[in-house]
């Protein structure tokens, strides 16, 4: 167990390297951020000056190096367009993020885990067929127009949500901030959780579905029923428990690409969180923003593919058994 | 008796809670975010815009541009190179400092140190004298009528304030420490900023201790920027925010016809404007070797008499713009009426091709941003279609504005043949736009820098020197006519259009829509 952990973790260690290195080389081709820093009557001598004052005339090996030792120290530099340490950035809109991933999972799970159930049980009834062709829907249309969508029908039309931000948040602790507290906080949540989460529903709808449908035609399944257990029995402590080992990994690391691909939702809903300031530092050239995001982002799939794999070990009986 | 005392002490407690429940909060947003609260950190409009609410400077320009006095009283000529400016006494920085002439002398070198992005607004060689509390001098190397027509967004700072919170030097990008005036303000204006999250939010609340009568009814106002171009109209339909700008053009409709909100358009003083290689003896991005077609005017000539900028403004702008003859937009330049495009003429124009040798047109690389100005990529490809009609095959590259500025401005070394530009003059002033678009430069950039396909011609870069030192205003016109006159004939640049500004408001809440984009609150009142 040790050592699993222990060769997983140098692994990850060359994964985030890695990871660095390429968004490093990809950062030359996204334009000059002198240009994005300055007016545009500000003189060639003083662009020059302050390029070299960035280290931007270093060789690509100079650059690279000074960022991976400063990064190993969680130091991510200075943000070019706010002129404040990345990470106070990052630690200012972590909240937000996490907030709204972990209301997409949970809309996800609380929503697609019975609707999966149901139409793997009754696979012929109508309601079954609408669940799939909702799917369908959320499977097919991209975040944007969803997230677009809703916010016509409800806050221009009906006018019943807000169609931007966090609505009122609170602040716990020194640095934690969130909306679930206050009454317009917890609408401002509801239509970007449902926006991001409903790929995520979709997905675990249908594989629910599938592996019921598979599990009911096992033959313990078909044993307990001989057996006269009652259909409740049968299908909960049976059935649905062995179909969740796969969506437990699935979820798991749709919970990594809910939090690092929150990026459309929170431009749709102007959502203060990670993914917007990356995609204003994509387009403002904020080299030390884009290259932490990128580097949290390996982080995070890294760390939660860690987990993932010490659970399969710990759930998964003939993991051991193996090993043993 | 004491009853009684309680009883009006009760009464106007009662008034007062009335009247702060009527307070007016002004909700906003605009697509882009204030990264800094330093006046001298970033020369860009939205920016010196929102600060223009809490700082002033010596001048001011009201809704119609026009400069007033502001933080000065008064100020004259006394020498050609002497320039004398009366303070204003008794004004109050919103910490409470008293504003006198340290605070000018002391905001003049904080905007010549590092890392100030607007130096410029100042040359570096005026020099500020202080004669008392509440007078000082410029004195200038060489006469300059246009000397304070860039103040208004000079914005004064509290000497001691900035002292004392250890922000004396500019923040620049490079710094690894923030500074506290980034995200703090304390200056003379209207508005104070109580609370500032850059890219989140920006709260500002009435200064009461402002020296000018309010026009404005405002209590407090709240900025949010909003990127995504739906959602900021959305917010507006749905009664959420009060203002919001810029609204897209295919949007301008529904803003009108949703009941309760509107959409004001005016002109803005950008011109948008094509430019083409004339320096190099080869073009980079063309079929034609050993030769620049640019060089000849006729070739210029034929590009732009093959432009139907009527077309483009219907379609392509939705009729949002005004076709412009000049370089400049026709309020900053008094006679600019006597100025007319050539006229569109694509049998004209393909004549002229032929003459100077190109009877079957040629190749030519164009770039264009494409996420800059008003559907600036959509201009480029009619722009294209039209080239094509005279024989002109153009190969478009558009990009967004960071990749795009890298390639053709200075530091990407102007890499491009065939370009389309945006130029809003920051002094107000044609002379801004001789110095940076038509001035002769070397290949390094030095001259005009922003005079990308490097027009040159001697004659114009004389008149803009006597333009800048000329102080009769009817000779120096005349001066401005003739510069513009010469590189008009030799098609310098095709000028297109000024592009037309949309902003989204709530009916019941009035606003003045200056055409230099900035949006100032001490103008809007809200019912």
């Amino acid at each position: 167990m040790l050592g699993f952990a222990v060769r997983r973790l140098m692994q990850a260690i060359v994964v985030l390297l890695v990871v660095a290195l390429l968004s490093f080389s990809l950062f030359r081709f996204v334009g000059d951020p002198v240009n994005m820093m300055v007016g545009i009557e500000t003189s060639i001598q003083e662009r020059e000056a302050l390029r070299e004052r960035l280290g931007l005339n270093d060789p690509i090996p100079v650059q690279f190096g000074r960022f991976v030792v400063k990064a190993a120290q969680f130091d991510f530099g200075t943000s070019y367009q706010f002129h404040q340490p990345v990470s106070e950035l990052f630690a200012k809109r972590i909240p937000a993020t996490l907030e709204l991933s972990f209301m997409s999972a949970l809309f996800a799970l609380a929503v697609g885990v019975p609707m999966g159930i149901y139409a793997g049980l009754n696979r012929e009834s109508r309601l079954s067929k609408l669940f799939l062709s909702v799917s369908l829907v959320g499977i097919s249309l991209p975040t944007f127009f969803i997230g677009i969508l809703l916010i016509f029908l409800f806050s221009v039309t009906l006018q019943w949500l807000p169609s931007y931000g966090r609505g009122e948040v609170v602040k716990i602790g020194s640095w934690w901030t969130t909306g679930l507290l206050t009454w317009s906080g917890l609408k401002a949540l509801i239509m970007p959780s449902i926006t991001l989460g409903l790929y995520q529903m979709t997905l675990i709808m249908r594989l629910i579905r599938a592996e019921m449908l598979e599990v009911i035609r096992t033959d313990y399944i078909k044993f307990a029923r001989a057996r006269g257990l009652p259909d409740r029995i049968v299908h909960f402590r049976h059935a649905l428990k062995n179909t969740l080992v796969p969506v437990i990994t699935i979820t798991g690391l749709q919970l990594g690409a809910l939090i690092a691909f929150a990026t459309i939702t929170e431009t749709v809903f102007q959502w203060p969180g990670m993914g917007i300031m990356f995609l204003q530092a994509v387009q403002n050239v904020d080299i030390p923003i884009m290259s932490a995001y990128l580097l949290l982002t390996a982080f995070l799939f890294v760390v939660i593919n860690f987990i993932v794999d010490i659970l399969y070990f710990l759930i998964d009986p003939r993991l051991r058994v193996e090993r043993a | 008796m004491k009853t009684k005392s309680l009883i009006v002490a009760a009464a106007a407690f009662v008034g007062l809670t009335i009247s702060s429940a009527q307070a007016e909060t002004l909700k906003f947003a605009f697509q882009g975010t204030l990264n800094t609260l330093d006046p001298y950190s970033l020369n860009e409009t939205f920016t010196l815009s929102a600060l223009g609410n809490t700082y002033e400077g010596l001048t001011r320009r009201n809704e119609k541009l026009e400069i007033e006095p502001s933080l000065a009283e008064s100020w004259e000529v006394i020498e050609p190179n002497r320039w004398r400016f009366h303070l204003r006494k008794g004004v109050k920085f919103q910490n409470g400092n008293d504003f006198n002439a340290e605070d000018v002398a002391f905001s003049l070198k904080r905007l010549h140190s590092e890392g100030s992005d607007l130096a410029k607004r100042v040359n570096a060689d005026v020099k500020l004298e202080i004669v008392d509390d509440y007078t000082v001098d410029f004195v200038l190397p060489s006469p300059n009528p246009i000397l304070p027509y860039e103040w208004d967004t000079w914005y004064i700072m509290d000497k001691e304030w900035t002292e004392e919170h250890d922000a004396v030097a500019v923040t620049s990008a490079s710094d690894t420490t923030p500074n506290y005036a980034a995200l703090h303000a304390n200056g003379t204006g209207p508005f104070k900023i109580v609370s500032h999250e850059p890219g989140v939010k920006t709260v500002y609340e009435k200064y009461d201790g402002w020296w000018d009568k309010p026009t404005h009814n405002l209590d407090t106002v709240e900025f949010t920027p909003i990127g995504s171009d739906a959602t900021r109209v959305a917010a507006l339909l749905s009664g959420e925010l009060d203002m919001v700008y810029p609204i897209p053009v295919q949007d301008v409709k529904r803003v009108e016809d949703n009941p309760g909100t509107r959409a004001l358009i005016g002109p803005e003083l950008r011109t948008i404007f094509l430019g083409m290689d004339q320096m190099r003896d080869e073009l980079l991005y063309s079929n034609v070797k050993g030769k620049n077609p640019f060089k000849d005017v006729r070739v210029r000539k034929a590009f732009y008499q093959a432009i139907d900028i009527e077309a483009i403004k219907s379609k392509v702008m939705r009729n949002l713009s005004t076709p412009s003859a000049l370089m400049i937009s026709p309020f900053l330049f008094a006679r600019s009426d006597e100025f007319k495009r050539f006229p569109y003429d694509p049998k004209a124009a393909k004549a002229l091709l032929a003459d100077a040798g190109y009877p079957d047109g040629f190749e030519v690389g164009m770039d264009c941003p494409n996420d800059r100005y008003v559907n600036d990529e959509a201009i480029c490809q009619a722009v294209a279609a039209m080239l094509a009609r005279i024989g002109v095959k153009v190969d478009l590259n558009a990009q967004p504005k960071a990749k795009y500025f890298a390639k053709v401005l200075a530091s990407g070394g102007y890499d491009t043949s065939f370009y389309l530009l945006g130029w809003t003059p920051g002094s107000f002033d044609s002379w801004n736009i001789l110095d940076n678009l038509i001035q002769c430069r070397d290949e390094k950039g030095k001259g005009g820098a922003f005079n990308l396909g490097g027009y040159c011609n001697k004659k114009v870069d004389e008149l803009a020197d006597e333009i800048l030192v000329e102080n009769d205003q009817t000779k120096r016109d005349a001066l401005i006519a003739e510069a513009f006159t010469i590189s008009n004939d030799e098609v310098a640049h095709i000028p297109l259009h000024q592009q037309a500004l949309a902003w989204g408001v709530r009916d019941g809440v009035e606003v003045a829509q200056r055409a230099d984009n900035q949006f100032l609150f001490r103008f809007v009142t809200k019912k």
